[in-house]
This record gives structure tokens, sequence and C-alpha cells, in this order.
């Protein structure tokens, strides 16, 4: 080092290599990369050599087999014959229909108990407060093993049933039974009345926007919206002759004792895996929803609210034009990491055997032994859903974001 | 001009009259907060019908109609046909499991000297107010795990047994939870301050490596984790090595904990100012003493609350481990149901009600202090 310092006379002593913050940057980053690329050498090496000790074998081939095992409940043509790609594929779609439906449910569930946690009237209120303090600080596990093996062991076995709404719905062991829609020739009529219901009330809502921007008259946006989007494929149902109807579940209650019960696939079934799930996957994260609104509401300051009953606002509109699109701002980054939070909550499917990804994996793994792809597929899976659902969210919140001068 | 009579002046202060009673009192209190117009009777009578609906079942299963002593089950089977209450008497028979698992009954002592040694370190480092608290936290996050190995797993030295090597697999209960979720927290808590101060680094590898780190075990659900460090961990060891069932357990718990953690801290070293770190550095301090000494002392504290949250969401995790077939406190409980002395239709509920009971007392108790602190460390920045 002292070399260095002394090579040139007349320009100042530079300093020592071992004090110049870039030289010893790069050294530690190539400390860095080396012991990784080691690290990665190792477990590689390690791995192969496990692998063809244990005779377990690697790659994709496994793919094509025969799977062998059923899947209570499938959303693409699933049987004991098709491969282990088709049920990963079954297993995914039924990830991605409990974070859809536990999402919505969630969101409701959520905005209403957050308002809720706000209102003057103290019942409401303190139940409020009592319901996210009780939900949230109680392992979601424990949850869902409550809605699995009491709740819905409680109610009535497979050969009785509970009806709700003049009997068209049905709880008992076997799950919850209702009617489902029996699609006939000409009934795509009704989904592109509902297409066009849908793109046709948004463009009356922009011209609506617009005419009250530039003449102050008002719109019935709302009604003209309903009648759009209900009315339009229900006039289309009328008029291509009822090209649909509903098949209703057949319980019988006489008979051979065995064949007493829900005949099988009449009607639509959810079965009680997915029930529990759902169940505790939205109660449990609408509780930290409650939680994020309430926080977003009471981030819009009070003035907010003061100025906009001078400008003639009441109370409902002052909610939805001033207060709630300010709230959505401070709700929508913690309320994406919720959403995520929530999808990769429903992998403890598992631990009730609801055939999610991770479910499906576990029969898969055990079966082929094949833990590293397996395992490998789970992370992929969820890593791109993270990605994904951040990056709308974060499309969104852009949207939304303050639009500084 | 006789005016004055026209005119009543009144001299005196009028007397003071109370406050109408529809304003003041229960009956104000009760106009205002819950039956101030028709929408707002609406609510209160459905809340209060949503509140009885779910209590009263609720008080009738855990206290009127519950068994509070009994030898087997047949104290808590129903009585004539009626509805069963539930059986504490089994939670009481259970109740060394639920704590130790199947740790061996003479070795208990051991567990109960971590358990007391912990709460003696936890609570004056929890209190701002304690003295000692350097020493203290030395003691509690370096000295109290190696002693706590030792009196859980046993020390051997030779041939000379000190205290009898007690098997992992025969933990169980709350130790378990305990043992997952503290060294979870402990262990993550430096590897969460690196990766922090990596993602902030100006050096782009090391910043690319943590941010990649970081958001790769946040985007993957905890019980993947568990798989693989159950699953995959001994297939990356070289032949011959094998862990520890709750090692490898607690080696996934811990990387997963680190990136939530990370963020946490990074949150922390945000909120300090540059001038901080430009005072710092004008003193002389090179990267790590600037760190040691200035800005890890103002960041960690300012993430307590962080750290903690972090903390319940680990705890009520640990939960999690039952899957990968280890006994935590849920798991222990979930695995006495298989026994037939106690087997009665309520058992699973009493279970599941102690459970809940026990993780929310942990969790409430710990999401207040985080409050607590919150607020505490709130004062001295506001501006």
């Amino acid at each position: 080092m002292s070399v260095m310092e002394q090579d040139s006379a007349g320009a100042p002593a530079r300093a020592s290599l071992m004090n110049d913050p870039k030289a010893r940057g790069i050294f530690y980053q190539l400390v860095l990369i080396v012991a990784l690329v080691t690290l990665g050498y190792v477990i590689v090496t390690n791995t192969i050599a496990n692998l063809e000790r244990q005779n377990i074998a690697s790659g994709w081939e496994f793919f094509g087999n025969t799977a062998g095992f059923g899947i209570i409940q499938a959303l693409a043509p699933y049987s004991e014959t098709s491969s282990y790609g088709q049920a990963l594929l079954v297993g995914f779609l039924n990830t991605v229909l409990v974070a859809a439906v536990g999402i919505i449910c969630a969101t409701v569930i959520g905005f209403i108990v957050g308002v809720a946690r706000l209102s003057n009237n103290w019942v409401i209120n303190r139940l409020a407060y009592c319901y996210v303090e009780l939900i949230r600080n109680i392992p979601l596990l424990l949850q869902i093993f409550f809605w699995y093996f009491a709740v819905l062991r409680a109610v009535p076995q497979k050969r009785e049933k509970w009806s709700f709404l003049f009997d068209t719905f049905h709880l008992n062991i076997a799950g919850f039974r209702g009617p489902k829609p029996i699609w006939e020739p000409g009934s795509s009529w009704i989904g592109y009345a509902l297409i066009i219901g849908i793109v046709a009330s948004y463009f009356v809502s922009r011209w609506a926007h617009k005419r009250q921007d530039a003449t102050g008259q008002q719109f019935p946006v709302f009604w003209t919206t309903v009648g759009l989007v209900v009315g339009l494929p229900v006039l289309t149902y009328l008029v291509t002759g009822m090209p649909m109807h509903l098949e209703h579940p057949v319980f019988n209650e006489t008979g051979p004792i065995l064949q007493r019960g829900f005949e099988l696939n009449k009607g639509f079934n959810l079965i009680p895996e997915f029930l529990a799930l759902t169940a505790a996957l939205s109660i449990y994260t609408a509780s930290f929803i409650a939680e994020i609104v309430r926080a977003g509401i009471q981030a819009v300051s009070h003035g907010q609210t003061e100025a906009a009953h001078p400008l003639g606002l009441r109370n409902g509109p002052t909610l939805r034009l001033v207060i709630i699109p300010q709230a959505m701002r401070v709700i929508i980054p913690p309320l994406t990491s919720q959403y995520l939070n929530l999808t990769k909550n429903s992998s403890l499917a598992v631990a009730i055997a609801f055939p999610d990804l991770v479910s499906v994996g576990g029969t898969v793994l055990n079966q082929t032994g094949q833990a590293i792809e397996i395992i490998g597929i789970w992370m992929a899976v969820y890593l791109s859903l993270s990605l994904i659902t951040s990056a709308f969210m974060n499309w969104y919140n852009q949207r939304m974001a303050l639009v500084e001068r | 001009m006789a005016t004055t009579d026209l005119f009543h002046i009144r001299t005196e202060e009028a007397p003071r009259l109370p406050a109408p009673v529809s304003t003041t009192g229960v009956i104000g209190w009760m106009r205002q907060h819950l039956f101030s117009s028709i929408g707002n009777t609406i609510l209160t009578v459905i809340g209060i019908l949503l509140a009885y609906s779910i209590l009263s079942p609720l008080v009738e299963f855990a206290l009127i109609n519950a068994v509070w002593t009994g030898e087997n089950r047949e104290a808590c089977l129903p009585q004539d046909g009626g509805h069963s209450g539930a059986c504490w008497a089994y939670v009481k028979a259970y109740l060394p499991q639920f704590i130790y698992g199947r740790y061996p009954t003479d070795e208990i002592w051991r567990v109960n000297i971590v358990y007391v040694l912990f709460v003696l370190l936890l609570v004056p480092l929890a209190i701002p107010s304690a003295p000692f608290k350097k020493a203290n936290a030395i003691l509690f996050l370096a000295a109290f795990p190696i002693v706590a190995y030792f009196l859980l797993t046993g020390l051997v030295i030779g041939s000379w047994v000190i205290l009898p090597i007690v098997e992992t697999a025969v933990w169980g209960g709350l130790l378990v939870t305990l043992v997952i979720a503290v060294t979870g927290i402990v262990a993550s808590l430096p590897l969460g301050i690196a990766l922090a101060l990596g993602r902030r680094s100006k050096m782009p590898i090391i910043r690319l490596v943590s941010i990649i780190f970081i958001e790769f075990w946040r985007g993957v659900p905890l019980i993947t984790v568990l798989f693989m460090s159950s699953v995959m961990l001994p297939l990356f060891l070289p032949e011959g090595v094998t862990f520890d069932k709750l090692l490898r357990v607690l080696i996934g718990v811990t990387l997963f904990s680190a990136a939530y953690m990370a963020e946490v801290v990074r949150g922390g070293l945000q909120a300090i100012p540059k001038g901080q770190y430009e005072g710092a550095m004008a003193l002389g301090l090179r990267f790590w003493p600037m760190m040691y000494l200035v800005v890890l002392p103002q960041a960690l504290k300012l993430v307590i609350p962080g750290i903690v949250n972090t903390f319940i969401g680990l705890f009520k995790d640990t939960t999690l481990v039952l899957i990968v077939g280890m006994f935590d406190l849920l798991g222990q409980i979930q695995s006495s149901f298989t026994d037939p002395t106690w087997s009665t239709p309520s058992q699973g509920h009493t279970g599941y009600l102690f459970a809940a009971m026990v993780f929310w007392c942990f969790c409430f108790g710990m999401s207040r202090y985080s409050i607590f602190m919150e607020k505490k460390l709130h004062t001295g920045h506001k501006r």
C-alpha cells in the first residue's frame, strides 16, 4: 500500500485502496457473489447426489403420468385416470376460486365492520370493536378448524337437511346445495345482452357525467345502469323463449335407507371444506380490512366534510364523492397486502383436505417423491399471483393517487 | 315619565335550571348514542339481538352447562338427552400436556425454569422505565437462548450426564409454540437488520440480492416454506448429515420472518432523517460504527411496535407446524381428541375454545403492548 502513496511525487497522496469506498464496495459484492455461487454449487451437487441415491426421478415427465386419486371438487374436467398435470391444474383453479370468493366476501364484511367501527351508535360500534379484536387475535388455522370441525359437523347428517329461503337452498353435512342454472341452446343471447348492457351503461354514465359538467343537469345514472345490466338480459330471456331453467337439488326422504339424501349431480353443491375455508378466510381477513378502512376514513380530515356541506352536498353524496375517494388512497396499499395475505393463507386448505394447489401438490409429492418440482410449482404460482395482484393494485393506486400540481 | 313601570328589568340572575333530562345522564347518553334516529334505533335493536344470539349460547356452553370436575368422559356426557356444555375437566386433565407436550415428567422443572427465566428477563425489558436495559437485552438475546437450549435439550459432557437429553420429538404444546415463535423473532432480528441495510445499500448486487430474498419469502405462503424445510432441506445436505425436525422448522420460520422483519426495520431506517447520517459521517464514523452507534438505536426504537406486530403474526402462524407433523399447542389439543377416555360430543368444542382463549390472551396482550409503545414513542417525535 505504501508504494502506491509514493508513486507520483507531485500529485497528492492517494488514499489506500482499502479506504476507497468504491473498491471496498466491489470487493464486498465479489465476496457475496462467490459465497452465493459456492452455496448454490454445494446445494445442487448435494441434491443431485441425494436424488440419485434415493432413486428419485427429476424433471417434468411425471406431469403426464396417471394420477389415480380422486378430487372432491374440480372446476376442470378431472377423473382418477387424469394426469398429475391435470390434477395440479384443478388444484390451482380451486386456489383461485377460494381466493376470489374470499377476497369478495372479506372486502364486503371488512368495509361494513370498518364503517360500523366509526358509527355513533354505541352498540354497533362496540360490536364491531369486539369482532375485530376477537377475530384477529386468534390463529387462522384454529378458525378453519372451528368452522370445519365444530360448526359444519353440527349440521344435519346426510339423510336430513336444513332448508332456507322457501326450500331453495339446503345445508347438511355433505355441503350447501342450491339450484343450478341449466343453459339451453339460444341462451348465449342472454350473455351477449349482459355484455351489451354493461358496455352501454358505461357509455351512458360517461355521457351523463359530461353533460352534468357542461350543463349542470343530472341524469338518473343508477337506475339506467340497473335497467341496462339487469333489465336487458331479463328481457332477452323472455324474448328468446326462456332458454334456461333451474335444476333443483333432489332430496329423497323415503326409499331404501342408503338412497336417502341428496341425489348426486343435481343442482350445485358447495362442499363443506370449501365453505369452512372461505368462511374462515373471509372473516379473518375482514377483521384486518375493517381496521384499514377505519384508519382510511379517519385519515380524511373533518374539514372535508365541513367544506362539503356548505357546497350543498348531503351526507350520502359527501361520503360518496368527497370522503371515500380520499380515503381509498390511504386504504388501497394496505388492502392490497391483505388480499395477498388471503391468497397465501388459502394454502391452509391442506389442513382440512380441501383440494387446493398445496393440498393436491402434497398428494402428488407423496406419490412421486419429486419434492423439488412440486415445491417449485407452489412457489412459482404463489409468487406470480403475488406479483400480478400487486401490479394490478399498483396500477389502480396510480389511477387513484392524488394528482399534484 | 314613569318609564320604569313599563319594563320589567330583572335585577338578579334567574335561577339556573338543570339541563333537560333528555340530554343528560343515562337517558341523554342513550338518546344520543342509541336512539338518535329511527334508523339508529333499528340498528341498536339488531345489534343487541345479534350480541344476544352469539353470547347466550356461548355463556350457556362455557359456563352454565359446563362440567368443571370429573375423572373421565362419563362426567361430561350430556345428561338426559340435553345439550352438553364445555368439558373443562378434560382440559384440566390434559393441561400438563398442553403446556409441556410429552416432555418427561421428571424433567419438567427444566421447562419451568426456562419459562420463569423468560418472564423475568422479558418483563423488565418490556417496561420502558426499568433500569439496566442494555445488560438486560444482552442477557435476553444472547445468554438466555444458550441457557434455554441446554436446559431444554440436555447437557452431556463426555460420559458425564449433567442434564439427561430430551429429544425434541417429545416436546409439545405451548413449549413448542413459544420456542418457535421466540426463536423465530430473536434469530430473524439480526438477519432482518442485515437485509434491511442491504436493501438500502448503494452497492447494486447487494441490494439486488436483498430485494430478491425479501420479496421471495414475502411472496410465498408459510406452509410451503414449512414443507420446503421439512422435505427439501434434507436433500440439500450432504449424505449423512441430518437435522432435527424442530431445527428444520426453525430455519424455515427464521428465514420467513427475517423477510418481514427486514421490511419493518427498513421502515424505521427510512424514518431517520438524513442529518443523522451526515452528522455521524462528519464526526468521522465509518459505516458500521455509524449504524451501530447512531442510526440503528434510533431506528429500532421506532419500530418496536412493528416488531411486536410481526411477533404476533408469527405467534399465530406457529400453529401451521401441525401440518408438517409437529405438536404445538393447537396440534397437541387436536391430537388429544383421539383419546377415548375423554371422547364426548363437546370435547372438540371445548378444546378449540381453550386454544382460542390461550392464543387470544397472548395476542391481545401483545397488541395492547404494541399500542402502548406506539403512544409512548410518538410523543418524542411530534413536531
